[in-house]
């Protein structure tokens, strides 16, 4: 059975280009304009994964990211955060509230599939 | 698919360079307007970032340089000047010039990026940046020598919370390369006081890569905190003195500080298997004892392989070592056929299982000794792109020579007898083919004529195409002299296929005049021998005045062909299968019907056929229902009548000897199964021979 990812950003475009090149790959995609409609999409459902942006209206990546931990169904999930900055500070904010790693934008298909590969296995 | 994205960002990309001109023109007004500024910086932001998403790497790093500047600007370190707006501008419609040429065209111009950029630089006084330089240095450092690390990796029991599989980071790991892991599970407490989300267990990796430290590292690059990660060099290989260092057990386990040195003298003193004493002794569990055994064993796996790698990378062999072993496997192939058709005709399962092995073992051997006689044919390629230099700098014309499938192998023989044909139908592209400069460039062409070469596997076979774009055949003038030397009657219609066939004739050529190159008439017809010497077929097809390509068909290997193995009387003979189109019947009536010409009817299409018992003069009873081998060489269809047509043979090439050199129609014999002999046909030479009685 095809791993479903989620992949919450506000960016339609990115979106797209996630979805597309997820897809591509093998993998069932669900996708969220932001943290809050990822939040309730994640309750009704299980997912394998999640790829997130940090910056979104209504609520932000962080806040997706421990919102997410706290549900029981995504717990031990990857979760991967997408940061325009390679700054540590971010990155460590997200790891923090649970985050498994990161993509620096921007990013290749080809990046986002060896991440992808990498946490999921 | 993927252009979608890459079309969406170019309108967003043309969207946002059109702003970018309206931006630097009003800039140009309001230098010190900062708003204005920040919009130009955004716009160049965005398509840096969204065009290396995309692919557009090119655009990425020039937009990349004139961001930097700008970002100078905005931070108030450069003023906006005329010429900075000027160089701007040109910068942007260098992005659109890459933009429009993005999609398979020449590319922009190189020059041109590289002169804006040294102006912008000079503008804001930096230097060449050293990144290019560094980006190179770390790339040589990815190629490095094979080298085994030692990694322990020991995850933080929490390491779970964060969604980090180990396991997978382990897998990453094998795929760098020859690796061990063992599991150190010393840690794990009893059942009860075990809680089920936290990670007890820690692995020690022996791995032999030669991707460098810094993609093991890599590998850890989300669990680098939550991690206690050490990674070593343990084994280097000396090339110098061909020594390496591989350790005793107690000393690895020293060197992983699983035991001290003390403990480790204090062990060998006893001179016992130091694994055992050591545990015995209580110094370090089972765990790391076995551990440590994984690295040994894999520093002499390793070891071992890149000795044998060393003495087995190529051998040079005389070719005729090679031309007994092809020789032999052929003999075998024959017995082999010999077995299987006695093997079949008794009923003994355990002969015919024998029987099946040895054929599967023999047609494998037989297609590994053929391989051993490939060669890529490039090397004859790179020879020809001389030629083509060479030539056309003596006639004046400007031709550029393109090759293709330089990998595709062919049989050694082959290859050599290959050149000579290939070098005359290339100077016959270059002389009769590819016009001058200006005539191409009055036709409206570019000045520059293309030769390509290309060479590609089909089957059993080879297709090696020259093709060039120069003025093509002239029909009418193949026509003229066709007739001219009497080849073809006057009011003859011919398809365009056999029209073109006939420049392979002795004599023939339509060149008005003779130049060092080409054009005395001999050489097609030669070509054309060759080819068929090779068992090839040669084809030529030609659109006037938009050029010529011709089609070289070669078989794999010389020594063993797939063919068709007919009889006629009690003899046997053999038709390559790769010349044979169809089977067709032939009975008396339809004999009656032709009323003495010897043409049949397939499918309301005339065939003429060849009856080979008439030819051979084989005495004997013709049978009522006989069989057309239609066959087809060079576009022409021609059929062989044969009594009975047996079925499919795989055949080892025997020549006649000296005696049946000049037998006319046999290229060669074989020995069947039951030892009897058969005989090749040569195809296109029986059809010449008949050709040339007939007019």
């Amino acid at each position: 059975m095809a791993k479903i990812i989620m992949t919450a950003d506000d960016s339609a475009s990115v979106r797209q280009m996630v979805s597309f090149t997820l897809k591509q790959g093998g993998y069932e995609v669900v996708e969220a304009v932001d943290g809050k409609d990822a939040l309730q999409k994640l309750a009704g459902r299980k997912v394998d994964m999640l790829i997130t942006d940090l910056n979104m209206p209504n609520l932000d990546g962080i806040g997706l990211i421990k919102g997410a931990r706290a549900l029981p169904s995504c717990k031990f999930i990857p979760i991967i955060m997408l940061t325009t900055e390679s700054t540590d500070t971010k990155k460590q904010e997200g790891k923090s509230a649970g985050a498994t790693g990161w993509i620096v934008k921007p990013f290749k298909p080809e990046q986002l599939m060896a991440v992808v590969k990498k946490v999921l296995g | 698919m993927i252009d979608v994205h890459r079309q969406a960002f170019k309108e967003e990309a043309y969207e946002l360079l059109s702003e970018l001109e309206s931006s630097l023109l009003e800039l140009e007004e309001r230098p010190d307007d900062s708003d204005l500024i920040g919009r130009v910086f955004r716009a160049m932001h965005t398509i840096k970032g969204s065009g290396s998403m995309f692919g557009f790497d090119d655009i990425a790093h020039f937009t990349h340089e004139v961001e930097t500047i700008f970002d100078m600007v905005r931070n108030g370190k450069l003023e906006v000047t005329k010429t900075l707006v000027n160089l701007t501008l040109s910068a942007r419609d260098q992005i659109k010039s890459m933009l429009d040429n993005s999609d398979g065209g020449g590319g922009a111009d190189l020059a041109e990026s590289g002169r804006i950029i040294a102006g912008l630089r000079a503008l804001a006084s930096i230097e060449a940046p050293v990144a290019a330089r560094v980006e190179a240095k770390a790339k040589s450092a990815a190629t490095e020598a094979r080298i085994t690390y030692r990694v322990r990796f020991q995850p933080n029991p929490d390491i779970f919370s964060c969604g980090s599989n180990p396991l997978n980071l382990l897998a990453e790991l094998r795929d760098l390369g020859p690796c061990n892991v063992v599991a150190q599970t010393a840690a794990l407490p009893a059942l009860e006081d075990m809680d089920p989300e936290l990670c007890y267990i820690l692995w020690d990796v022996v791995l032999t890569t030669d991707q460098g430290l810094n993609a093991i590292r890599d590998v850890f690059i989300f669990v680098e905190d939550d991690c206690v990660l050490s990674i070593d060099m343990i084994a280097e290989y000396d090339e110098a003195s061909g020594q390496e260092n591989h350790q005793k057990l107690g000393e690895i386990m020293r060197d992983r500080g699983d035991i001290s040195a003390e403990e480790m003298a204090a062990v060998l003193a006893k001179q016992r298997r130091f694994g055992e004493l050591a545990v015995a002794n209580g110094l370090v569990t089972e765990d790391k004892v076995e551990s440590a055994l994984v690295e040994q064993r894999h520093v002499q796996a390793v070891r071992q392989e890149k000795q044998n790698a060393d003495a087995g990378n190529s051998i040079r062999v005389p070719a005729e070592r090679l031309d007994v072993l092809v020789n032999l496997v052929g003999e075998l192939v024959t017995v082999q056929a010999r077995l299987s058709q006695t093997a079949a005709g008794r009923a003994d399962a355990e002969l015919v299982a024998i029987a099946e092995e040895v054929e599967r073992l023999t047609g494998e051997l037989r297609d590994s000794a053929l391989n051993i006689r490939m060669l890529p044919i490039g090397s004859t390629f790179s020879k020809f792109k001389r030629l083509v230099r060479d030539l056309s700098g003596e006639l004046g014309k400007e031709i550029e020579m393109t090759t293709d499938g330089a990998e595709t192998e062919l049989d050694k023989t082959v290859i050599e007898r290959l050149n000579d044909p290939l070098v005359h139908l290339i100077r016959n592209s270059i002389d009769h083919g590819v016009e001058l400069p200006e005539t191409r460039v009055a036709a409206g062409k570019p000045r520059f004529g293309t030769v390509h070469l290309s060479a590609v596997h089909s089957g059993d076979s080879v297709l090696i195409t020259i093709k060039d774009d120069g003025a093509g055949l002239d029909k009418e003038a193949i026509r003229a002299k066709a007739v001219e030397r009497g080849l073809i009657s006057a009011s003859a219609e011919l398809p365009e296929k056999e029209l073109f066939a006939l420049i392979f004739a002795p004599g023939f050529s339509t060149a008005k005049k003779v130049s060092s190159v080409s054009g005395r008439g001999v050489g097609m017809d030669v070509v054309k021998r060759a080819i068929d010497q090779l068992r090839g077929t040669i084809e030529l097809a030609s659109v006037y005045g938009e050029g010529t390509r011709i089609m070289v068909r070669i078989p794999l290997t010389l020594a063993i062909i797939e063919s068709l193995l007919v009889r006629i009387g009690g003899d046997f003979y053999m038709l390559p299968l790769s010349m044979v189109d169809e089977c067709v019947e032939l009975t008396r009536e339809d004999v009656a019907r032709a009323h003495g010409r010897n043409l049949a009817n397939v499918r309301d299409h005339l065939v003429p056929y060849i009856p080979l018992r008439e030819r051979f003069l084989i005495p004997g009873v013709v049978p009522d229902i006989e069989q057309i081998v239609i066959t087809q060489v060079n576009g022409v269809r021609v059929g062989f009548v044969v009594d009975q047509v047996i079925g499919e043979h795989q055949t080892v090439i025997k020549s006649l000897g000296r005696a049946y050199k000049n037998a006319e129609g046999i290229s060669g014999a074989t020995i069947l199964g039951d030892g009897s002999v058969a005989l090749i046909l040569d195809v296109p030479q029986l059809v010449q021979s008949v050709e040339a009685e007939a007019a």
